[in-house]
Parts: C-alpha cells; structure tokens; sequence
C-alpha cells in the first residue's frame, strides 16, 4: 500500500520535522514492512512547471500518432513564448492543463530532460506522465490537471501533483487488515511515536432509519454479516473529483475514474471499508443479497464475463446479479457518465468467503485483498456518511433521510488473559498495569478478573488472588485477536521487541547425528575425496524421461509424481531416479566447455503409492491419533535417498607424466564400491554381479549388492540412450539407494599376525564367462583361514590360451597367527585353493 | 715342517724389509688417493689388500725367520698393513660422501611441476553449511530431524495454523501434486512439495514429548521461475524447541549464540515484529554481519517467534504446560551475504567452476 505522508498527518499529530528514517524505524519496529519512503520534494529536479496546451498539431507518417505541441508555460522559459514540445500521449485537448518539465530537468531515474529533435521536430521537453513522475504506475496517459487547478501557466507544478509530500510504501502481513488503511497506519504511528491519533472510524455517524434507503433483503447473513446503504439523488453527472483526492488515489496506484467511484476507493484507502457505488436507475426492483446459483453468469467491472459458483456471493436485482460481493460489481449497474442517482451500499462480508471467491475467479482487487484480511464491521455507516458528504459537497444533490443498517454482526468474543502470561513467555516483567495499558492502546477493552465475574467488581480481587487474569475484548478493527498468544504479541510489540533480552536455553544431553545421518555426510565426504564434484539438481523431469532412458514398461521407475501447477509443462514429474536431472547438469556443464566431469549428488527420488487416494480428512483442535496420522501418512510417496554419479571425459587428465585415463564403466562401479565402503558395509556382504538394467549398457552393467539385495547400479550408460541425451561416448553412471543399506555392524577387530607372510602368484587360465567376483569368492573359500589376501593383479587374453579362455592372475598372502608357515602348508593352501577353482570352473594353472 | 730346517736367506725375506713395506703403504696410500669413485677404490683393493698384495706375501715371509726375530718382523708387517686398511677406509669414506652429494645433485628435479592426476572434487556450499549449522546446534544438544519434501497438506499447513482458506497459504505459492487421476479431481491429492522445513515441526511434535529440541535442514519448495534472486527449490534450517518456561529470550539468546558462530563474535541479531501462523509472537530477524563484503551491516536472516498454542495442541502438546520456540532461515540467502554470491542460478546450475571454489569443507 502506497500512501502520502500528508494523509496520514489529517489523523496522526506526526512531529512536523520527522525525518523519512525515523518514520520508517517507527513503522518496521510495528512490525510494518516498509518497501520505501520517498520525499517526493527531491525526486524531480529543474523546472517542473504547469503548462497549457495552446496548439496541436497531429505529426502522421510514425509508427505511432505523434503530437507537436504548443504550450503556455508562462514566464518559466525566459521568453513567455510557447514552449515547443512533441508528445506521444493523445489524452488531453487543447485547452487542457498539463505538467510539463523544462529543458535542463531531471526525472526519477536520473533521466535528464534536454532539448532535443525528434520524429522530425525539435522538442523543448516534455509533457509529464504519472508513471514518469514517479507518482504511480499509470503510463496510459499524460497527467491532466483538473479543469479547476488554479494553478497558472509557469506556476511550480509540484504542490499541484503533490510532489511536495513523502510517499510511503508498506506491506501488511495477512494479519493485519486495518492496517491497509490511513487510519490503521495513523494508529500504529501513533503508538510508536507517543503522539496524539484521531480516529476516523469512530466519527459519529447517523444510525439506520425504519425506512430502507433502498429496498434490500440478505439472504445469507453468515456471507454478509452487515449490509448498508444510503442514497444521493440528483448529483452533478459532471462534477470533476477534486485534486486533492485523485492525487490521493495516484499515489495509491488507483486511477481515477469518475467522483462517485472515486469517492468508494478514497474510503476505501482512508478507512479500509470497500464500499460500492450503485447508478440507482440502473437498479431495478429490491436488492438481494444471496449465494450465486452455479453457473450464474456476471459480467464484472474489468468487462470479463464471469461464471459463478455456488460459494461466491452476488448481490441481485430483479434481472439478476448485479455484483460479485465484495470482490467487484458488475457492469449493468455501475455509476456511468449521466448518473444522477448514487446508492452507496457498505456491507461486512466473510472473509474465507471473499477469499475463496478471489482464488477461484483470480480477482485479487483492493477490495478482496482487505476483506481477506479482515474490515472492521463497525465501519458501514461511518463510510456511508463520509461517502455520502464527500459527494454533496463535489456534486450536489440531496442525501436521501432513510439509511439502511442491516446488522448481524456478533460483538467481539472476550480473551482471558492471565495478566502474567505476557511476562512468562516473552521473558521480561511486564507489570500488570503496563500490560492493561499497552492492550488499551491498541483499542482493546480490559476489564481484571475473569469473563463472568467481570461485572461483578467485588469477586475481582479473590480471582486476581489465586491466578490473576484479565478479560480483554478486542476493538471490532482487530479480528485477528482471538487468542492470548495474539494478546502477548501486541505487548512486546508495542513495548518494544528490543526489550526482549539475550539467554541461552540449556538442552538435555542429545544424541548427536543418527547413524544414518553420518553415512550420508561420509558417502558425499568420501566422493569429494575421491575427485567428484557435488551438485544439488532440481528434481523435475520430463514424461518423455522415462524412454529417453529406455526403461522397461513395467519399470518401477515409470510411474511418477506428478505436479498439479508445474512451472514448465515440459517438466511436470518428480525424478524417479537421480539420474535424469544429474545427466542435465552434466550436459550443461559439457556445454560450457566443462569435457572432463564427474559429478554427483545425493537427493530424495518419489514413487507414488498407487491406489492410496486422498489423506483422511485430519481436524486441528486436537492430536490425530496415531491411527489417523499414520493412514495420512501412508500416502505420502515413498522418498529414498538416493545417491547417484555420472562420468564423462577423462577421471584422470593428461599431464608431463603421460597420457590421460578416460572415464569408464569401471570407475562408475567402483564408485560404488566406495560408496558402500564409506558407509561401513563390510567387503564380505557386497557383492557385485553383471546384469541388463536400463539406462546401462546391457554388457557393462553391474547391480550392487548388499546381503543378496541390490542396492544399486553402476556401468557405462547404454549407447543409445547416450545418442538421445547427446551425452559423450562412453559416459558412465552409478545410482545406489542409500536408504536401503543396513546399518553397519561393529567391526571385529582382526588377528594381526606378527609372522612372516607367505607370497604365492597362481595364474588360472579359465572361461572368460566366469566373473572375476566368483574366481575370488571361490579362491578365499578354497584357500581355507591361513589366506590372509588376495589381490587380482593381472587380466589377460591370449589365443593360445584358447578361444573364449583367459588368465586371472593373482596375488595370494598367506599367513598364520601363531607360527611361521612352512613352504609346504602355504603350497597346500594354494593347492586347496586352484583345486575349488578348478573344479567349479575348470581352471587350470597356466604353465603347469 | 721342512721351512724350519731352512737355511737363512736375506733375498726371501726382502718384502719384510722395512723400507720394502713403508713402499707397499706409500703405493697404496698413492693409488687410493688417486680412485676417482668408490668403484674404482675397490678394484684397487686386492692389489694392496689382497692375498698377493706386499703385505700379504710379507706376512708368508715372516716363518722364514729365526724365531727371535719373527716377533718384531709381524709387528711390522701389522702395522703397515693396517696404516693401508686406515688409509683405505678413509678414502671410502671421503669417496662414498662425494658420491652421495654427487647423486643428490644428479637428482635434483623441478618440484614445481604440477601433479594434479586426480582432480579435487568439491561438496556443494548448501550441502556443507547445512551440516555446519547442524554440528552447531548438535554441539548445543539438539538433535537434526528430518521429513519427507513430498508432504501432507495437513502437516505443511493445518497443523501449522495456516487453514485453507487462510491468506497466508495464499502467499506460499504452493507446489501442489496431482491427484492420482482425474477421476479423483476437484479436492487435490491433499500432498503438496513442503514450501517450508515447518512441517517437521508437526511430525517432531507427534513422535517426541518434549523437552524437544531440533534442527531441521532440507529443501524446500515454491513455485518461484528461477532467477538472479528466486528458486522454485531452495533450502531452510529450522529450530524447534518445545520445554517447560521457554521464553522469547531463550529464543533470542539462541539466535545471538547461533549468529555469532556463523558470523564471528561481534554480530548480533534484531528483531522486527511480523506474522507468521505458527508462531505468536512472531518476528523476523537481521543479523549484524561484520564481514560482508560490502562492509559491516544489517542483513535479513529469517523468521522466529513463539510456537502457536495452537500448533501445540494440534501436535498434542500441552500448551498450558509447555511453551516454546521456532525459528528458520533460507541456507541459499546464507551462502549468498555470507561469500557474496550474486546470483541465485550459481548454486542451482551445478557448473563444477562454482562448487570447486568451496572445496570439501572443512
């Protein structure tokens, strides 16, 4: 909300030299967000001067209509002749008064005005917008001074625009309607500085007659707690809203449009009322106030034709609706140029009702925004008043006697404050007599002692004896006080959030990070170590994903979570699997020149729990029971924490010392390896074993498992899939489920022989199908205790080993905890060891 | 036994002649001097050293003597030959030193050559300041909880006090997840991506009887297009404390401890009132930030206040028996006044130039 200083000064006595900070200080320590305070005085320099428009001359032949005007400015040129300008703008006639910024100005923005020749003429310029002057958004048109500025061509043109003021521009919190008012920002000002507010909202204000103003019926007075309205008959159709109001409204961000309806939105800024201007000719029959039918049809004042449904609330005439209660009125029957008759209709809606209807019809006017958050129900027929004076006194006409007041608005609930709650939860001693007065101050009415008692003064003093309370009602402008919460904030806000102390709480012993905790800070610890670099994607991908990736029909990684609004439509899925939005990472990098990269991170993937439906419904007032939260629960989607890398390029770059390793299927599952090594699963409980599993290529591809479960995948990423996602040649992935590894067993400490070790090579040459895993697995088995390790140190593949064979060779450690080996025992072992190995594969030593 | 019986003969025992041996150690002693490396001392050995060396063949003289004069015949040949060990010895030594000054300096090698076969890998800054936070806090005996990003309507909203109709669950720009099919439509799936950490709040709350004390990193999620400043997914830390006779001061001594661990011992914290539905009383804080990189200032950190009765009782917590504190900040804001980051984009990019500049943190 955007409003001028000098408003606020008609209802605050703010000290006649505040400085824009301290106002600013005073409104941010309210809790008030200030976006800026601008002192408009500075914000245009040079001549900024009226002018009158003497001549126009069309210029045609532009891409646009183009003006070359004459204009008075009086003696401000030096010369008093006609000042030369040329004008894009095509709002205003000869005659018109205008505002005009002589060579050598600066507007907001630093942008200097100079003479200069443009479309062909030479400007001398130029003819002011309120955009351009910083006075608000409206670019639609040039300013035109109402016919009845008394201002004289060549005069200053600031007080006539009213950049003599400072501006100040707030944001309310959803809390606090009133304060999307003058009167709500005067009172607060007030209470932060100490001086003295006058409240426009308690003006006196005639009561309702017996007689209706109009005739009126509310069907529904929980959608509309207070309907009033007032008529004006016979008002100047002509009559110009005052200066001072549209400059007012400007300011704002509101355009002016005609008195009647300037005088609604001037109202609703000064009071936070929104308010209606009926043509009351172009009413027919009694009003009704009534739930719309769905599917009713309203064509509102932004000309869009609109379909009702059967929440929103209508104001009726005998043709139908006639206005979307509260949110905006309809065409038929607004105030038009010959209105003559004005009935100002001010009503209290319910606010989840005019939010509802605002979000359903994406109507967010000034009017919905304020009801949402909460209108004072007291304020109607102060409005009324104030609406129906301000348009005699501008356009004549007579005030109609009846005024209509329908009134089911319930007086505010009492709040039961125990007077020491303030003290308890905020930390400082408020006395019991500075918690009353700061509750009064904001327009609460205290009474000590609790609810019932309250009228009772002799039963005070026993209450106030064992557990003093305090029984606050408060003021109808603040609905948001329902609870003693609510009442403590407003004392330390008034009294001051500084006040507030510094002391640090002491926790019981806690028990650190939980298991899993430290296995996911040692994986991505232990990847960066190892030369991967981690990246924190975003988890959205695209349907078309799944194919790029190649994945089976029935893969479990096919069915997605789905976003109902997705910020691109391209992307509307939750990743299934880290992958997808890491391989984009990686392709961006590479298309910034990046051609070596290995990356990784760690994120939660979402499966969908099909066939689950809608949470239970679950209530607030109390726990849900374990039942219930735990059926809410169960539909939430299953979220692992995956863990995933990706390698293109090479692991290991070309350097003085040689060339460079590129990046293979083998470091990916060897990434793996890591990752399981990290977090502590032991070596004997992993196993790793060739499979086809999209997106990996079907002959380089590893599952990882854990105790028998796969946990995960690793290899070199399918070739057509790299082809689809235009990865390199070669790229490399590993994916691992974090969530489904098993804690990790105390580690047995080892025999730590201090004998001399035994060191036997054995090359078997054996069937290249048999996996390398199971050579190993088979030779520890075969090689019984005394092996303390084995170690593969050579692959190789000869013809004259045979078609189809190879040789494994390795490196074997035996070893005895308690005496040195002899030759013999050590033989024996390796022999047991080939023996297995031959007889489960057929390996044979090679050279024997 | 026949040598015994032999007569005399001055020619046999010329090489026990004391001048012959005061030669022997003069060629030795010459020729050691002259070897040029260690190699060539030893080759030079059995020459002077050796079983045909004078010495050697002076001591076989030696039984040709008459028993009288055999005594002071050994002492001399001991002596020169050990005068010819010595003086082997030293040259050896002095040879085996040069040698190894020589291979020293043959060694010599550029060590400013970069060795950099493997590449250093880097933790993302996000990543390393949520653990940073949470180690703080872990230090404080709180413990890190942890919720799902896809989550209940309830938990981020209801049980929060932000009811559906609420305006501020307007202002939250809520991701919302599709129903599972159309034929489901109208009421939603009652899931949304969390927009905040709070919903750990509620599950906290449901699964712990206080006293509660928590720290809650994780991403988070609104329906912001990603530029210089905004991120449809982001991260927050939360605080959660719920005990008996928590006051706002706890929660501000909190944050005062917790800001001067982040920001060094002279910030400080302020806070300005504001609304949140969780919380009541509720404020947003600045922390005083001495070393930003546009000098000392103020910086907006986040959101705190006083946890809402309600959002108590609707975890079934007491409210006239416990009271307590919540408070939260966006970790992307931190990284960004904290090492002048400009662009929100950097962190979400993934370029590995960024995340690099961080390394693995410390």
């Amino acid at each position: 909300m955007r409003v001028s200083v000098s408003w606020l000064r008609e209802y605050v006595d703010l000290p006649a030299d505040l400085p824009t900070g301290d106002l600013e200080q005073a409104l941010v320590d309210l809790g008030i967000e200030v976006e800026s305070v601008v002192d408009l005085a500075g914000t245009v320099t040079g001549q900024l001067v009226v002018g009158e428009v003497l001549e126009i001359e069309e210029l045609t032949g532009f891409k646009k209509p183009i003006r070359f005007c004459r204009v008075n400015v009086g003696a401000a040129n030096g010369t008093g002749e006609p000042q030369e300008i040329v004008c894009g703008a095509r709002n205003f006639a000869q005659g018109d008064k205008v505002v005009v910024i002589l060579p050598g100005g600066v507007l907001p923005g630093g942008f200097a005005i100079g003479a200069r020749k443009t479309y062909g003429r030479n400007s001398h310029g130029m003819i002011c917008s309120a955009k351009e002057l910083g006075l608000g958004d409206d670019h639609s048109g040039i300013i035109v001074l109402p016919p009845d500025t008394t201002a004289k061509p060549g005069d200053d043109a600031r007080p006539v625009v009213g950049l003599d003021d400072v501006v100040v521009e707030v944001e309310i919190t959803p809390d606090r309607g009133y304060a999307l008012s003058v009167r709500g920002l005067a009172r607060e000002l007030a209470h932060a500085l100490g001086v003295p507010f006058r409240d426009p909202g308690l003006a006196p204000a005639p009561g309702g007659t017996a007689e209706p103003a109009y005739p009126v019926e509310v069907h529904d007075t929980a959608g509309c707690d207070r309907f009033a309205a007032r008529m004006v008959r016979g008002i100047d159709p002509t009559a110009a809203t005052p200066g001072w109001m549209a400059r007012r409204l400007t300011v704002a961000g509101i355009r002016s449009i005609s008195l009647p309806v300037d005088i609604t939105n001037y109202l609703m800024l000064e009071l936070g009322q929104p308010m209606h201007a009926f043509d009351a000719d172009r009413i027919t029959g009694p009003l009704v106030v009534r739930r719309a039918e769905a599917g009713e049809k309203l064509t509102t004042l932004d000309g869009v034709a609109r379909t009702l449904a059967a929440e929103d609330m209508v104001i009726c005439d005998d043709t139908g609706p006639v206005s979307l209660a509260a949110v905006m009125g309809g065409e038929t029957s607004e105030v038009i140029g010959g209105t003559t008759d004005v009935l100002f209709e001010a009503a209290h809606w319910d606010p989840v009702m005019v939010g509802r209807t605002a979000r359903r019809h994406k109507l967010f006017s000034e009017a919905a925004k304020r009801w949402e958050r909460g209108v004072d129900p007291a304020l109607p027929l102060v409005a009324i008043e104030r609406a129906v004076r301000l348009l005699t006194e501008h356009a004549g006409g007579t005030a109609g006697d009846e005024i209509l007041d329908l009134d089911h608005v319930r007086p505010m609930p009492p709040v039961t404050l125990p007077t020491d709650l303030p003290s308890r939860r905020v930390g400082v001693e408020y006395p019991p007599e500075r918690v009353v007065a700061l509750l009064e101050q904001v327009g609460c009415t205290v009474v000590r002692g609790p609810d019932r008692l309250a009228e009772d003064p002799g039963e005070v003093g026993v209450a106030a004896g064992g557990g003093d309370v305090l029984t606050v009602t408060p003021p109808t402008w603040r609905p948001d006080l329902t609870d003693p919460a609510d009442l403590v904030e407003e004392v330390v806000r008034l009294d001051g959030y500084d006040r507030v102390p510094s002391v640090l709480p002491t926790a019981p012993p806690g028990r650190g990070l939980t298991w899993q905790q430290r296995r996911r800070r040692a994986v991505a610890r232990s990847l960066a170590e190892r030369g991967l670099v981690e990246v924190v994607a975003h988890p959205f991908t695209s349907p078309e994903l799944a194919d790029q990736l190649g994945l089976p029909a029935d893969d479990p990684r096919r069915p997605a979570v789905r976003l109902a609004n997705p910020l691109s439509e391209e992307e509307p899925l939750l990743r299934t699997t880290l992958l997808g939005p890491l391989l984009g990472i990686l392709r961006r990098n590479l298309g910034r020149g990046h051609r070596d990269l290995a990356i990784y991170e760690i994120g939660t993937v979402f499966h969908p729990r099909p066939g689950v439906g809608r949470p239970p419904a679950m209530g607030v007032d109390r726990r849900p029971t374990d039942a219930e939260f735990a059926a809410a629960d169960a539909v939430v989607p299953h979220q692992p924490r995956h863990v995933a890398v990706v390698l293109a390029g090479d692991v290991e770059p070309a350097g003085w010392w040689g060339r460079g390793r590129a990046a293979c299927w083998a470091d990916a599952v060897q990434a793996g390896r890591d990752v399981l090594a990290a977090a502590d699963i032991p070596a004997d409980r992993i196993e790793v074993r060739a499979v086809e599993h999209a997106p990996w290529h079907p002959g380089r591809c590893a599952a990882l498992l854990v105790d028998g479960t796969v946990v995960g995948y690793a290899g070199e990423l399918h070739p057509a899939v790299v082809t689809t996602l235009e990865l390199p040649r070669r790229a490399s992935a590993m994916e691992l489920n974090l969530d489904a590894l098993p804690p990790a067993p105390l580690a047995p400490a080892p025999t730590v022989s201090t004998f001399p070790p035994a060191l036997i090579d054995v090359a078997l040459v054996l069937d290249e199908s048999v996996p390398a895993a199971e050579v190993r697995r088979t030779l520890v088995e075969g090689a019984g205790e005394l092996l303390e390790d084995v170690r593969l140190f050579d692959v190789y593949a000869a013809e004259q080993l045979g078609a189809g064979r190879r040789s494994l060779a390795y490196k074997l450690t035996f070893r005895a905890p308690d005496r040195t080996l002899t030759v013999e025992e050590a033989l024996a072992a390796r022999d047991a060891a080939v023996a297995l190995a031959a007889q489960r594969f057929g390996a044979t030593l090679r050279g024997a | 036994m026949s040598y015994r019986n032999d007569p005399y003969d001055p020619k046999q025992v010329a090489l026990l002649d004391p001048a012959a041996l005061a030669e022997a150690v003069a060629t030795a002693e010459k020729a050691f001097a002259a070897a040029a490396d260690p190699d060539a001392l030893t080759a030079l050995r059995p020459a002077h050293l050796g079983d045909r060396a004078p010495v050697s063949l002076a001591r076989r003289e030696i039984g040709a003597l008459p028993p009288a004069a055999k005594s002071d015949a050994g002492k001399r040949v001991n002596e020169a030959r050990r005068a010819i060990e010595s003086a082997y010895a030293a040259r050896a030594e002095v040879l085996e030193r040069e040698q190894a000054a020589r291979m020293l300096v043959e060694e010599r090698v550029d060590v400013t050559l970069p060795y950099d076969r493997r590449p250093r890998g880097a933790r993302h800054p996000l990543s390393t300041l949520m653990e940073q936070i949470s180690d703080l806090f872990v230090g404080m005996g709180y413990e890190v909880a942890e919720g799902p990003e896809v989550e209940l309507e309830w938990t981020n909203f209801d049980a929060l006090n932000i009811p559906a109709d609420h305006p501020a669950r307007g202002l939250m720009d809520t991701f919302h997840i599709a129903p599972e099919s159309s034929a489901v439509a109208g009421d939603g799936s009652g899931l949304v991506l969390r927009t905040h950490t709070s919903p750990v709040q509620a599950r906290t709350m449901l699964t712990h009887k206080p006293p509660i004390y928590v720290v809650v990193p994780g991403r988070v999620y609104r329906t912001d297009e990603l530029d210089a400043t905004h991120a449809p997914v982001f991260h927050q830390v939360e605080g959660l404390v719920v005990d008996k006779d928590i006051t706002m001061a706890h929660l501000r001594g909190t944050l005062d401890h917790f800001a001067r661990a982040m920001f060094g011992e002279g910030a400080k914290t302020r806070f300005r009132p504001h609304y949140f539905p969780f919380t009541e009383p509720s404020a947003e804080f600045d922390v005083w930030f001495p070393e930003h990189r546009d000098g000392p200032r103020w910086v907006e950190w986040g959101g705190c206040g006083m946890v809402n009765p309600r959002v108590l009782r609707a975890c079934g917590i007491d409210p006239e028996v416990y009271s307590g504190f919540a408070f939260g900040m966006g970790i992307d804001r931190t990284v960004m006044f904290r090492h002048g980051v400009s662009d929100m984009r950097d962190m979400a990019e993934g370029d590995v130039r960024f995340t690099r500049a961080f390394g693995v943190g410390a």
